[in-house]
């Protein structure tokens, strides 16, 4: 379990060994504070939904599940797409209103960035590595909270260094999102020496 | 605003990869062979012209408040679609997309169209800004493609074009250009070099650093 926690939050990094949640990872890290915000609504979102995404699907829609209905046929697995963004825009509404009643500080300082969590592939694409992997239960509980602190790790640290970045000299046409390509590039580098890491 | 103008803009000037910074996860993803670039490319144009199709022939019957939602399943039944054409008739291809033909769904070029364009114009031009944008990220996807291939395996599509060092060539591939970084490298150098040709694309600064006052000699 450990070797997979640590897999998910270095070598398979989501944001900078799959690329995902790009958009977000580039539009949300000019300020290190804002990034913080995110990067903790993306663990809690992720931590949730991997695994209920996997009850969902073994428990619905994976071919035979519905065998005690007289149905042993029926393989909705096509269905994976719609139910899991399904399932994920109701967590994050959930997690707001939740965060709004219990927690209004919180929920504040995050503000525009939860509902935005819906549409930011990192929290699919982790549901979507769970079929793939065929991972059981505790693994994609497991999966859930690494790959989650991977991404928070990933952009806190980018945002650290483009803050820096500001006092850097660059040619005109690399300043901003040139150079944040680059600077992710170098970092994803870092992150590929981490497979060196076992636990 | 000609239907001309929706197809052309989106190639150079307006292109959602290096200027709306739209849609990048997949663009960096699935570049790593010529071949992947260019099934994603036809499948995410594809999803682009259906869906601004579809939701701009709904979009006068969509309620504001629940119109993501909305827009998200016609999104993600469109693509559905798709990767059942393809696990049915490109298996090989889909396994090696992997998940990324799923991920079109919360890709934000798709959604970010919508949005912005489809919810608000007729079919046509929306079907046209779809083409158009989906030809735009096409061109970054094939350039990055070709040259990751091209520079990490000495060869495109599969076909050796120059004899390799370990066939007693002179070619050394560069193992790099298959791994995760070389994609950000060749990206944000390509966003330098279309800033270079377009120089109004430059992002302003939000604040002036403040030069040293009393600069000694």
């Amino acid at each position: 379990m450990s070797e997979l926690l640590i897999k998910s939050i270095f070598q398979e990094n989501l944001a900078l060994s799959f690329f995902l949640g790009m958009c977000t990872f580039l539009a949300v890290s000019k300020r290190v504070d804002t990034a913080v915000g995110l990067g903790l609504a993306v663990i809690v979102v992720q931590a949730i939904t991997v695994p209920v995404n996997y009850l969902i699907f073994n428990l619905l829609l994976i071919e035979g599940a519905w065998g005690w209905a007289g149905l042993p046929d029926v393989d909705l697995t096509f269905l994976k797409l719609v139910s899991f963004i399904g399932v994920i825009a109701a967590m994050v509404q959930i997690l707001e209103m939740a965060l709004d009643r219990f927690a209004p500080r919180l929920y504040r300082a995050l503000g525009i960035f939860l509902p935005l969590i819906t549409v930011n592939c990192a929290i699919l694409g982790g549901s979507l590595f769970m079929v793939e992997r065929h991972y059981d239960f505790e693994q994609s509980v497991v999966y859930g909270i690494g790959s989650g602190i991977g991404w928070a790790l990933a952009i806190i640290t980018f945002a650290a260094i483009r803050e820096r970045l500001k006092y850097s000299d660059m040619p005109k046409g690399v300043e901003g999102l040139a150079s944040a390509f680059i600077v992710t590039g170098l970092m994803s580098l870092g992150f590929s020496a981490f497979s060196l890491v076992t636990p | 605003m000609s239907l001309k103008h929706h197809l052309i803009s989106p190639l150079l000037g307006n292109n959602p990869i290096t200027l709306q910074i739209l849609g990048i996860c997949s663009a960096l993803a699935v570049t790593t062979t010529l071949s992947t670039a260019i099934t994603m490319s036809v499948a995410l144009t594809v999803v682009l012209c259906l869906s601004g199709g579809v939701i701009s022939l709904m979009r006068h019957h969509i309620p504001p408040s629940i119109r993501l939602i909305i827009q998200i399943t016609i999104v993600a039944s469109i693509v559905i679609v798709i990767d059942q054409f393809m696990q049915a008739f490109m298996f090989e291809m889909s396994k090696r997309l992997s998940i990324f033909v799923g991920l079109i769904v919360t890709n934000c070029l798709v959604l970010g169209r919508a949005e912005a364009f489809a919810m608000r114009n007729p079919v046509l031009p929306s079907v046209v800004d779809g083409l158009g944008n989906g030809l735009g990220y096409s061109l970054i996807l094939l350039i990055v493609g070709a040259l990751r291939e091209f520079l990490g395996t000495g060869g495109l599509m599969g076909v050796p074009l120059v004899t390799t060092v370990a066939e007693g060539g002179w070619f050394e591939p560069l193992g790099l250009m298959q791994l995760a970084p070389s994609a950000f490298f060749i990206l944000g150098l390509l966003v330098w070099l279309v800033r270079v040709l377009r120089p109004e694309q430059v992002e302003q600064p939000e604040f002036r650093l403040k030069a040293a006052e009393d600069r000694r000699p």
